[in-house]
């Protein structure tokens, strides 16, 4: 690792205040000192944002408010979490470990970088972390990359599960950025596709940051789960997982939600599988017809095919659990 | 007799306590850290090494490469270019510069900041694009076996027979992955060394050592008294210990280098990708008219060394059968050299064969049990010799009720728990029964404890454990009062903890040792003897709870030794492996049944239950025995289901370098296991009756697995790991 | 980046009245309080096992290197440095983490139990006899990471079931496979129901 100065300012005014070009913002440090040991990222300093006050997990109007800084083992624990939104639960006890749940925080969850090989290792070319020099996983070893959304210039995956979740529910972030308040964005629009430029992954702005996820209530909500398929039991990220949520009523899908983690270049939404649910009876046989679609508009680099098919197959297990 | 019986490990309370202490952990005075640079080419030549930028970081001392490095001794070096010997690239990872500074952190820092340029050359970085490259080992099995085996004629029994079965099986290159990564601190004293290094053999560490820099055995010390695990790759003196020396000679003081575990993937070797070929024929009654098993195994650039996966040794010996021809060729390959990896040759090769063995009872709709039993080898086939010792059919007709065997319907995809698709499937252990020279020494102290000391290795399979165990019957002690110390060049050599020996090697020197120590105190309590023992002989007298006991009156160990007036009573044992043991073939055998359950939409493998039964000859220390067998069990678990190191083709790099993504077993990926002890005494090995437990019981695994797979949803899987991707048909 | 830099010091602006690196800082960072800037390297006190540890700390220093390489406590284990094997689990204010992944300036104030925090004097804690007692190790690299999540584990009261403890001890790789015996030390420390520990 890189030598770097650490400050600790108070507050998320101090935090902002003291921002320079350069800083990078340390939470629970899971995923950025991993990537500092790897010299994947070397910033000459660090804020801590322990001294934050961003750590509270409370109902506002109904709402689920999620400070950034709150941790995985808090909102998964937390009564009201598991008993109206409990896909976000869910999606991250099967996240890591339980060490790791105890330090990563919501914002830092958000913002992990891809797991791809070829990102992580400085040894290999890599267009995310250098850009221009080459894409060498879209004829490599790319089993566990992306069939959706990504581009000719980067196939890398977004690994984490709670944004999965959170898509699916039309969560919406709070940004915070150094002189220019606070502003609310939805998470689809938070996220970036690689196109031509897979070193820019989110709308983020100079010094801004994630300061609080907020989460609107529904049926759809609290009838929801993670289905997380992967190479071991526990403590291994997705090939293919799927947050979904139902709102049945009278045996009729009034609303309906599915997102997927492990396949795309960012959380991937699903609408169109959704739109075929919509208004159909929740049976079996519209499950089967809608989960067909799941895999529509995938791209295979290769090694990843088996992810369309395990794709359709892990959002049908998904609608059948949620079911019934 | 505490041979036998079920104690705690006598290092257990250390390591709970944290107080055990492993090779990084030792602080020299005034000690600096060492970090490698690894090649990012798979071939060609190191052009030139930009070191100014690294050079003027805060703390650095030096920084070595081909250069500036000293010239070693190379001759007989099996591991001659990651020395920084010379220019030349032979795989990505090689090592090519090590950066030395006051802390750890600056030499980090410093190694990520050191510039290599390369004149690439092309490699061949897979063992596909070679295969017109095989060619015959050079070095094959340490000499003990022929790279060749042809016994009666395959081919014709071959062409003539009512029931055939041909397939080619893969596995693919494994790295061991101890939770303790390769470490060695070095400090030099004038021309003495001293490394402190994780190793499972510190006579090997000394011998190479000694030999690369030029000075006497003597004058190099190896301190290794506990190992973080090694499965292998801790048992030849890799680069990094020597580098640790050189390192430690060029700043003069003493120098740690701990391996990060990406390095774990390049320094140490690994279990070699095999491409290998089964042929089995049969009448239709199941008996085994012939077997032809052809090994291929990629191995390192011969420059680098050579490495031999021996494959199908076990096909040589384990059924009964007129015909069988076995072959092994290695594929050279821009790759580090492999090396042995827990249960090498048996592993990958019993995958093999007792994969064949299921599909030829599916062939034949005979249950796979039932064939096995029906080529059962009263001797090995190809030797013709007998078995020292041989408990297999038992541990087939245990392991078998234990799991319920019977139970198992035939056809695949016919035992469900709901939707969810049960199968069950087995395959037969089998590892041979090794031994080396060794030699112990054991001290009487005044104070009533003996010492027991060896220069063995405990890597966690409870050597600490069963040399005390020994020498407290015979000496007549209670355990508390046996110290055992070993991990150390200066006590009496023996060999590495390595091919299941360990046991079966050094048992008998400490029981010889215990027993001349014995005779001695014998001698001396008649020297002297109390009056009511009379005219006793050596054979009235007994030891027990520490007194030699003798009719009617009783010398205490600590009367003897202080009215000596010395510091001990010492006896020491020099013990060579029997010869009568060439006459025999002999292995350890075992059965392995397995349950699996497989999702049926998302094809996900759970191993849900697990009975192996074992015939691991007398059995010194059941519960550190046990450990071994679940271990064993487990590590094949990874095997069967999730290891695979991952090379990019192009640029032959290691992909999935860490543990996160190299997938090793987790605690829930493990199911209840019940281990059976099958003791069939191997007595013609040693007289203790032991044989070797630490790689028995993962060989079979994957193949149990992937035939309980097979019988869960029809799939046969060939190519291992068995993921779902596999499945998704 | 070096601090004492004067363009990077006035660049800082606001910041730099936080970032001024002098005695002054050192003597802030030996207090409880936690610095308000951290630069290479400057003393600090950390409490380890209800004891005041001395240590000569950079920001990048790990908690997992600091305590390895400066002090004696070197039960807690390196297996990855990459938070991809528990190895490293120690406490931090009561809660299991890992070290590796833990920047040693960030824990003053805190209170950090190590394996060796574990047993009074002699007397071994429950966990630690009963991994003893089942033979929950064999190489003992994993132990004190094991021990020092199961003891976390009986207080987060995940422990109904075996595959229960199995899922939350997920964390921590043995590669001996020690794993059925880890899990019937923790079965025996919690009871049955596993409600007791």
């Amino acid at each position: 690792m890189q030598s770097f100065e650490l400050i600790r300012p108070r507050g998320i005014d101090g935090i902002l205040s003291d921002w320079h070009p350069g800083d990078a913002f340390i939470a629970g440090g899971t995923d950025l000192l991993q990537l500092m040991k790897n010299d994947v990222v070397a910033p000459e300093r660090l804020t801590d944002l322990d001294n934050s006050d961003l750590h509270a997990i409370s109902l506002v109007d109904g709402s689920l408010h999620l400070g950034a800084l709150a941790t995985m083992a808090e909102v998964a624990a937390h009564v009201d979490v598991k008993r109206e939104w409990p896909v976000i639960s869910q999606a991250l006890l099967l996240s890591a470990s339980p060490q790791v749940r105890n330090m990563g925080t919501v914002g830092g969850n958000l913002l992990q970088r891809t797991r791809c090989g070829y990102f992580r290792d400085v040894g290999f070319d890599c267009n995310k972390r250098r850009p221009g020099s080459g894409c060498p996983a879209l004829r490599g070893d790319n089993r566990e990359l992306a069939i959706f959304g990504g581009s000719s210039h980067c196939i890398a995956t977004h690994p984490s599960d709670l944004p999965v979740a959170l898509m699916a529910l039309d969560a919406q972030l709070d940004l915070a950025a150094p002189g220019s308040g606070t502003r609310r964005l939805p998470l689809a629009q938070f996220y970036r596709l690689p196109g031509d430029t897979p070193h820019i992954e989110t709308a983020l702005r100079p010094g801004e940051m994630i300061t609080n996820v907020v989460v609107p209530p529904g049926p759809h909500a609290r009838n929801s789960l993670y289905v997380k398929v992967r190479d071991r039991t526990s403590f291994a990220f997705a090939l293919v997982s799927a947050a979904v949520g139902l709102a049945v009523s009278d045996g009729v899908i009034r609303d309906a939600r599915i997102a997927l983690g492990g396949v795309g270049a960012m959380p991937w939404r699903l609408p169109h599988v959704e739109a075929a649910l919509r208004g159909q009876r929740a049976d079996t046989s519209v499950f089967e017809t809608a989960a067909a679609r799941a895999g529509d508009g995938a791209i295979s680099a290769g090694l990843n095919k088996f992810k369309i098919e395990l794709t359709r197959r892990t959002v049908l297990r998904a609608l059948r659990t949620v079911a019934a | 007799m505490i041979v036998g019986q079920s104690i705690e490990r006598l290092d257990g309370r250390l390591k709970v306590t944290g107080r055990a202490r492993y090779a990084a952990e030792f602080k020299p005075p005034n000690m600096a850290h060492a970090v490698l640079v690894q090649s990012t080419v798979a071939a060609g030549t190191v052009a030139g090494i930009d070191t100014t930028a690294a050079k003027a970081m805060p703390g650095v001392l030096q920084i070595m490469t081909s250069a500036n490095a000293e010239k070693l001794n190379l001759k007989g070096a099996s591991v001659l270019q990651p020395l920084l010997q010379g220019n030349e690239i032979f795989h990505n990872g090689q090592h090519v510069a090590i950066v030395i500074a006051t802390t750890l952190q600056q030499a980090q820092a410093a190694a990520a900041r050191v510039r290599v340029r390369y004149n690439p050359a092309e490699a061949v970085t897979m063992m596909e694009a070679a295969l017109n490259q095989a060619s015959v080992p050079r070095n094959f099995s340490n000499g003990r076996a022929e790279p060749d085996s042809r016994t009666g004629d395959p081919d014709a029994a071959m062409t003539s027979a009512a029931v055939r079965v041909e397939a080619t099986y893969t596995t693919p290159i494994e790295h061991h992955n101890p939770m303790e990564p390769h470490a060695t601190i070095a400090s030099w004293d004038g021309d003495r060394l001293t490394v402190w290094t994780a190793t499972q053999g510190i006579s090997g560490a000394q011998l190479t050592l000694a030999s690369l820099f030029g000075v006497p055995k003597e004058n190099v010390t190896v301190i290794c008294p506990f190992v973080g695990g090694g499965f292998g790759c801790k048992g030849t003196n890799w680069p990094p210990a020597t580098l640790t020396a050189m390192a430690a000679r060029e700043v003069n003081r003493p120098v740690k280098l701990e391996v990060t575990r990406q390095q774990m993937f390049t320094s140490n070797g690994y279990r070699a990708r095999t491409i290998q070929k089964l042929k089995l024929a049969a009448n239709k009654d199941g008996k085994l008219l012939a077997i032809q098993h052809d090994g291929l195994a990629q191995t390192s650039m011969p420059e680098v060394g050579e490495f031999a996966e021996a494959v199908g040794l076990a096909s040589r010996m384990l059924y009964a059968c007129p015909n069988i021809g076995t072959s092994h060729r290695v594929v050279a390959i821009n790759q580090g050299l492999p090396t042995y990896m827990r249960a090498p040759g048996e592993a990958s090769g019993m995958f093999a064969l007792e994969s064949a063995m299921d599909e030829l009872a599916v062939r034949l709709a005979i249950d796979p049990l039932k064939l096995r039993l029906a080529n059962y080898a009263n001797a090995d086939a190809t030797s013709g010799k007998p078995f020292s010792s041989k408990g297999l059919r038992e541990c087939y007709e245990k392991g078998a009720a234990a799991f319920g065997w019977q139970r198992r319907t035939q056809a695949p995809g016919s035992m469900r728990d709901g939707r969810v698709l049960i199968g069950v499937g087995m395959a037969t252990a089998t590892y041979p029964t090794n031994r080396s020279p060794a030699s112990a020494q054991i001290r009487m102290m005044p104070d009533g404890t003996a010492v027991v000391r060896s220069g063995t290795q405990d890597i966690g399979t409870g050597t600490y454990t069963t040399m005390a165990q020994i020498a407290a019957d015979v000496l007549g002690l209670p355990l508390e009062r046996v110290r055992v110390e070993l991990g150390d060049s200066r006590l009496p050599p023996a060999p590495g903890s390595g091919g299941s020996m360990t046991t079966a090697s050094v048992l008998p020197a400490v029981q010889s040792a215990a027993i001349q120590l014995r005779d001695k105190l014998f001698v001396l309590a008649l020297a002297r003897p109390p009056a009511a023992w009379g005219t006793a002989a050596k054979s009235d007298l007994r030891l027990e709870n520490g007194v030699v006991q003798g009719p009617g009156a009783q010398v205490s160990f600590i009367d003897l030794v202080t009215r000596e007036a010395v510091s001990f009573v010492e006896a020491a044992a020099d013990v060579n492996p029997d010869a009568a043991s060439k006459d025999h073939s002999s292995h350890a055998f075992g059965a392995q049944f397995a349950e699996v359950r497989v999702d049926p939409d998302l094809r996900t493998v759970k191993v849900s239950r697990w009975v192996g039964a074992f015939d691991c000859g007398r059995v010194i220390s059941p519960k550190t025995a046990r450990s071994q067998l679940i271990g064993g069990i487990v590590f094949g678990i990874g095997m069967a289901l999730m290891e695979e190191t991952r090379v990019d083709a192009e640029t032959g790099r290691t992909v999935n370098a860490n543990i996160a993504d190299y997938l090793v077993p987790v605690n829930a990926d493990v199911p209840e296991i019940e281990t059976i002890f099958v003791e069939a005494p191997d007595l013609v090995t040693t007289g203790l009756g032991v044989k070797g437990i630490g790689e028995l019981p993962m060989v079979g695994v994957a193949a149990a697995i992937a035939n309980a797979v097979w019988h869960a949803t029809g799939v046969r899987i060939r190519d291992l790991p068995i993921r779902l991707d596999k499945l998704l048909v | 980046m070096e601090t004492s830099n004067p363009t990077r010091r006035a660049v800082l602006g606001t910041a730099a009245a936080l970032t001024a690196f002098s005695t002054a800082a050192s003597r802030a960072a030996r207090s409880e309080q936690p610095p308000a800037s951290v630069s290479p390297p400057s003393q600090a006190l950390i409490r380890v096992n209800g004891k005041q540890l001395t240590l000569e700390l950079e920001p990048r220093t790990t908690l997992l290197d600091a305590l390895r390489e400066q002090t004696d406590l070197h039960g807690t284990k390196k297996g990855c440095d990459q938070g991809a094997c528990g190895a490293c689990t120690v406490h931090i204010d009561g809660k299991r983490v890992l070290s590796c992944l833990t920047l040693a300036v960030r824990c003053v104030g805190k209170e950090i139990t190590t394996i060796e925090g574990l047993a009074d004097g002699d007397t071994l804690h429950p966990m630690q006899a009963a991994f003893l007692a089942h033979d929950g190790m064999q190489c003992g690299y994993c132990t004190p990471g094991q021990i020092m999540s199961a003891v976390a584990l009986v207080k987060e009261g995940h422990t109904q079931s075996d595959a229960e403890i199995a899922e939350w001890m997920s964390g921590n790789i043995c590669r001996c496979g020690a794993y059925p015996n880890i899990v019937a030390a923790i079965r025996e420390v919690v009871g049955p129901d596993g409600k007791r520990g």
